[in-house]
């Protein structure tokens, strides 16, 4: 019986491809990552050993603070903007009036399209000749309707247009991890005479814990490492006053030709967004919560 | 099944209360709620119509009418005029990264799952978790590795330079889904061909392959919405106009052609349009194949 049960099992070769497919174009990059950042590399050619000097060279790179700084700016822009309005809508999303669900449709739009079409359309919008924002820049306080031209606004209408794409899927995570909670849970307390609100604080924002936790790590991490949008609707300006870390890597890199450069930063925002990633899953317990419930 | 049925009616009443409940109970989380998901909804709306009717402008038009009139005279001139732009190849190109990409991932990922799900064993198990891991790796941090592969294979300026990555970046997910479609199977089910003395290849071709069509589905949408989306990989990774992706096409359309406004949103409507078609006939798998890839 169990020899027969063991032949019957799949082997491992059933997995061989999509690991050794995964191992070529996931893992060995990251690894492939750290070597090229200890050599000198101009896309041409093969990458040469100089040792720490790509590393040394961060000091005397003059972009690097201001980097850094929009990074975490938009990081945070992102996160206090995006979660609050996922979770309201997430939750409002998962009743299952009819009404909702055709709301819901268009909701999850800016899901189907893609970085590209979502950038022009809205660089057209704000275009503060023609687009919208000459029209309507005045009732939101920017009367000459330019948005991205402005050094001080530009990161924040990035944030705005990173969340117009992004809270949608942020959304669906809160939806249906509200349509997972009991619901002898909401009988229980209306029993207890509790209201809307208090029932909102006590028992959907608890049940929902694993799920803002999971929604903030994405978001986070998303945040060091997402800069296609940017590129495509400001290239960094003007000046500089949106030029993130991740774009500045792709710059270096990619315009620049410095490929070793450029990938100390990629190392620098792999170990950002991992630690950002350790510090929320230990800080709220995440980790020892699922381990719990696999063990049980 | 029974667990939802069971939950239906019940989950309902949750969120419609019937009248008996009293006003206390109905609206109170809900309000800020609904005031935030309307709010939310003309922002989604707003420039998604933008786009629509901009498309069907003509470019005279554009400039003296306002943004949001409906366009007086509609035409279809930006649509046709987008084929002699070779968006024709662009769409072309989009659609074998799509289907190349999701036939690849389906092809290695399936019966990875099978043994993830069916073999017990220590590296097996392993194996797992580095896809799980895999899942934190963010493209952009290892671009210019990935770069160095894809100019090595000699696969530089090709739709396979395309394919290959986003499929490997995609195979995380699709595992993780397709190793819980496959848990939902019965132990029973493989025992039950086991003891009839089944091959695992008879197995898998029986009974894994059509009781996991819902995951693959799912699945499908998921990756090809991806692939068809993607910019990071073919901005890097091709250059010439035969190779080029619709994202791509995209942002070329935007910095030659940057005011025929009209003509770019037609661009944009173009390659939106399989992927609505798509939404409409998948709505609910892609959606549940979101939710049940990251709230878990």
């Amino acid at each position: 019986m169990t020899t027969s049960k063991a032949a019957a099992r799949p082997g491992i070769i059933w997995a061989a491809p999509a690991v050794l497919f995964f191992a070529a174009f996931g893992i060995l990059p990251v690894f492939a990552v750290v070597y090229l950042s200890f050599t000198k590399w101009n896309g041409l050619g093969d990458p040469v050993w100089t040792g720490l000097s790509n590393w040394a060279a961060l000091a005397d790179d003059s972009e690097l603070f201001n980097g850094i700084g929009k990074t975490l700016l938009l990081t945070v822009v992102s996160w206090v903007g995006q979660t609050p309005l996922a979770l309201l809508i997430g939750v409002w999303a998962a009743g299952t009036q009819r009404s909702r669900a055709v709301l819901s449709t268009l909701f999850f739009l800016p899901l189907l399209l893609s970085t590209a079409a979502i950038s022009v359309t809205f660089v057209s919008l704000l275009d503060p000749n023609f687009g919208l924002a000459a029209d309507y820049g005045k009732y939101l306080g920017v009367p000459d309707g330019n948005f991205l031209g402005s050094p001080e606004k530009a990161l924040y209408v990035i944030a705005f247009v990173i969340a117009w794409q992004f809270v949608p899927f942020h959304t669906l995570l809160y939806q249906s991890a509200t349509r997972q909670i009991p619901v002898s849970l909401y009988e229980a307390a209306q029993l207890d005479g509790a209201t809307g609100v208090r029932q909102f604080f006590s028992i959907t924002l608890p049940q929902l814990r694993n799920t803002i936790i999971a929604s903030s790590v994405l978001i986070l991490v998303g945040s060091l490492t997402y800069f296609e949008m940017i590129l495509l609707m400001t290239n960094g300006g003007p000046g500089t006053a949106t030029r993130v870390l991740p774009l500045h890597m792709y710059i270096k890199g990619f315009v620049g030709f410095d490929m070793g450069y450029a990938s100390v930063l990629a190392v620098v925002l792999v170990t950002l967004g991992t630690a950002l990633s350790v510090v929320v899953v230990r800080l709220t317990g995440y980790h020892r919560m699922t381990s719990d419930r696999e063990g049980a | 099944m029974s667990l939802d049925l069971a939950r239906r009616p019940a989950h309902r009443s949750r969120s419609v209360p019937p009248p008996s409940a009293g006003p206390r109970r109905r609206g109170r989380p809900n309000f800020p709620a609904g005031i935030a998901a309307t709010v939310w909804l003309l922002i989604v709306a707003v420039p998604v119509y933008f786009v629509v009717i901009t498309g069907f402008r003509s470019q005279d038009q554009y400039i003296e009418q306002g943004p949001l009139d409906l366009p007086t005279s509609p035409t279809l001139d930006n649509f046709t005029s987008l084929f002699d732009l070779g968006f024709t190849r662009f769409l072309t190109n989009s659609l074998v990264v799509a289907f190349g990409t999701v036939a690849l991932v389906l092809a290695v990922a399936l019966p990875a799952a099978y043994a993830i799900v069916r073999n017990p064993s220590r590296s097996v198990r392993s194996m797992f978790n580095v896809f799980l891991l895999g899942l934190a790796v963010p493209a952009q941090a290892v671009i210019v590795p990935i770069y160095l592969i894809i100019t090595r294979l000699q696969l530089y300026d090709t739709l396979l330079a395309i394919i290959l990555p986003t499929a490997a970046f995609s195979l995380p997910i699709a595992i993780v889904v397709l190793t819980s479609t496959l848990r939902d199977i019965p132990g029973e089910l493989y025992e039950a061909m086991t003891v009839d003395g089944a091959t695992p290849a008879r197995v898998f071709g029986r009974l894994v392959l059509p009781l996991s069509r819902p995951g693959l589905v799912s699945v499908g949408i998921f990756v090809g919405l991806g692939a068809w989306n993607g910019f990071l990989f073919p901005l890097v990774l091709t250059q010439s106009q035969d190779q080029r992706v619709l994202p791509l096409g995209l942002w070329n359309f935007q910095s030659q052609y940057g005011t025929n406004v009209p003509g770019l949103m037609a661009a944009v409507v173009l390659s939106a349009l399989p992927v609505l078609a798509l939404y409409l006939f998948g709505r609910r798998h892609l959606l549940s194949g979101l939710a049940a890839g990251f709230g878990k």
